[in-house]
This record gives C-alpha cells, sequence and structure tokens, in this order.
C-alpha cells in the first residue's frame, strides 16, 4: 500500500506544481530572448538553464556578463543572489534528510522557490507524511516546472533578435528584476536593507564593473540584520 | 559582451557548481546540525541586498537612451514597484511594469 500513497503524492506534487506554469513560461523566454540579444550562443544559453536552472541568479549573470564584469564578479554576484537556497535546504532537512543520497542530490538540484515553497507549506499542513512521500511529492512539483524552464528558454533563445525595437526589450531585465523584488518588501528590515543596496550601488557606480555592488550587497544586508533586531528590541 | 568561448563554459560550469553547493549544503553535507541565529538572520536578507542596487542604475540611466534618464522608464518603474508591493504577484507587477511602459512611450 506504501507505493500507492507515494504515487498518489507525486501527482497531488504535479496538480500544485503546475499553475507555476504561467509564471515559469514567459520568464523562461525572456532569458532565452536577452541572452541571445547580448551575443551568447545558445548551447550556452541552454547551459545556463538546464545547469544554474534559477532564475534571478541567472538574469543577474547575463546582466554583468553585458556589462563585460570580470568572471569573478559575474560568479559572486549571481551565488549572493542564490544565498536564500542555503535557507530553503536547511529547512527540507527535517522533512527529507533520512531519503536516500541520490534522492537528495535531485531534490537539490530542483530547489528552487516555487517547489521548495509549494513543499514545504504542504509537508506542514498535512501530518504524518511519509519521508518517501515527501520526496515523491516534491518532485511532483518540480517535474511539470523544470522541462517547461528549459524548453522555454529555448524557445525564447531562438526568437531571439527577431524582436522589433518598439517593445523595448531593454527594459525587460529591470521590470522583471523589480517584479521579482517588490513582493519580498515585505518588513521595514527588508525595505531598509533595500535602501541601503540603491544607496551604496550608485554612490560606488565609479567601481569597476560590479564590484560596487558587492559592497553594497554586504552593507544592506548588515542593514537588513541591524533593523530586524532593532525592531524585535522595540516589539519584544 | 566580449568573453572567450572558454569564459563563457566556465561561468556557467561554475555557477551550476556554487549554485548545486548552496542547494546541497544542509540537505546533503551539514545534515541537521543547527545554523547559528547570526547567519539565518544575513541570509534572510540577500535578495533584497543585491538586486535594488543592480537594479537602481539600470533604472536610472538606461543604455537604451544613452545612459539619459527617462520619463517613460522611471514611470514603469515605479508602477511596477508600487503594484509589485500592493499585490504581491511578480506576474501582475510585469503586466502593470509594460502596460505603462508601453503607454508612457507612445504618449511622452
Amino acid at each position: 500500500m506504501a507505493g500507492s500513497t507515494v504515487k498518489s503524492a507525486y501527482y497531488r506534487g504535479i496538480a500544485n506544481g503546475a499553475p507555476f506554469i504561467v509564471v515559469l513560461v514567459p520568464f523562461a523566454m525572456l532569458f532565452g530572448v536577452l541572452a541571445t540579444e547580448a551575443g551568447l550562443p545558445v548551447l550556452v544559453t541552454m547551459g545556463f538553464s538546464t545547469f544554474v536552472i534559477a532564475g534571478a541568479a541567472q538574469f543577474a549573470a547575463l546582466q554583468l556578463m553585458i556589462d563585460n564584469a570580470p568572471v569573478a564578479v559575474v560568479l559572486a554576484t549571481a551565488l549572493a543572489v542564490n544565498l536564500r537556497m542555503a535557507m530553503y535546504s536547511a529547512a527540507l532537512v527535517p522533512h527529507l534528510g533520512a531519503a536516500p543520497l541520490w534522492q537528495r542530490l535531485l531534490v537539490s538540484y530542483l530547489n528552487f522557490d516555487q517547489s521548495y515553497a509549494t513543499s514545504i507549506a504542504e509537508y506542514e499542513a498535512r501530518g504524518g507524511m511519509s519521508v518517501a512521500e515527501k520526496v515523491a511529492y516534491f518532485l511532483g512539483v518540480a517535474s511539470p516546472l523544470a522541462p517547461c524552464w528549459y524548453a522555454f528558454t529555448f524557445v525564447g533563445a531562438a526568437l531571439g533578435t527577431t524582436l522589433p525595437d518598439w517593445l523595448a526589450i531593454d527594459f525587460a531585465v529591470p521590470i522583471t528584476f523589480l517584479a521579482v523584488l517588490s513582493p519580498m518588501l515585505k518588513s521595514p528590515a527588508h525595505i531598509a536593507a533595500a535602501v541601503v543596496s540603491v544607496g551604496v550601488a550608485l554612490s560606488l557606480s565609479w567601481m569597476p564593473a560590479g564590484s560596487g555592488l558587492l559592497l553594497s550587497a554586504a552593507a544592506a544586508m548588515a542593514a537588513g540584520a541591524a533593523v530586524e533586531i532593532w525592531t524585535e528590541r522595540l516589539t519584544a | 559582451m566580449s568573453y572567450g568561448t572558454g569564459a563563457l563554459w566556465a561561468i556557467v560550469g561554475l555557477l551550476a557548481a556554487g549554485t548545486f553547493l548552496i542547494r546541497f549544503s544542509f540537505l546533503g553535507l551539514i545534515g541537521a546540525r543547527p545554523m547559528p541565529p547570526w547567519l539565518l538572520r544575513l541570509l534572510r536578507y540577500t535578495p533584497v541586498a543585491v538586486i535594488p542596487g543592480m537594479v537602481a542604475p539600470l533604472v536610472l540611466y538606461p543604455a537604451a537612451t544613452g545612459g539619459a534618464p527617462d520619463p517613460a522608464r522611471l514611470i514603469a518603474a515605479a508602477a511596477t514597484l508600487a503594484v509589485g508591493i500592493w499585490t504581491r504577484s511578480a506576474i501582475m507587477a510585469i503586466g502593470a511594469g509594460a502596460a505603462t511602459l508601453f503607454a508612457m512611450l507612445a504618449l511622452l
């Protein structure tokens, strides 16, 4: 009977993950289009979406590559965008830490915002799931999403430079980033971090490509943490 | 952009490896040991610390106008931010930003 509950957890994951296709398809196409416009070979663009498989970090790396930033700065910035996934990884340990290694490898590769958030909500809402069911559910959520990410990156890359100028595709990156960012501005600490990030980045824009951004990110993280400690004291 | 083929694949390879190690960190390597609270506190702010600093110059000095501030793009950016904060939906925010940008480019 264990097999059938695992299978139904997998199908439930697919059903709960599928709605995110609507969000992923335009993001994936946009990445493909912009990468081709920037001059990336299709194979490299597909390398990003299949091996890195992390939207915001891919856009960040692309933006710095358009600015011809040194390789180390491209990597440091894009990896900084992905550091939040260390939290996701830690939060999954109580649920999936006992799963076999190959399953933990697979879950780690597929651990992105939507698969993480959907799965952790399910684990907490539905008590008594076995480790096998939890793994199956997680992989179910990711199953419709990862192939969409690959496929529509390719569609975008193939469309590439055929888009007309009036589409103002240059502004798609800032709009995409602002759209991803704005729902995260949910506390005074988050807002403080964002304001410090903008202020320091603009005042250090004379520094070599991307290096002022790393300093501004460090200052902003410290500002966010400081405001969090301060607001906790106020409410305590 | 002026990277050789080797540099391009180095970026893809190292970014893929680094991202995977971040994702695998606790689940695979560190296990159930608790993270120090100060580290959790800093990690919470990584996206809001990196993205605004990257976006600000793109919004204020767009390459499409040769780096001159452009009212249409500024208004579109403000609309994206406002709708994103209001609806908490990235897709609604993108729709509002794109619609505002096209309307402003047509009007101004």
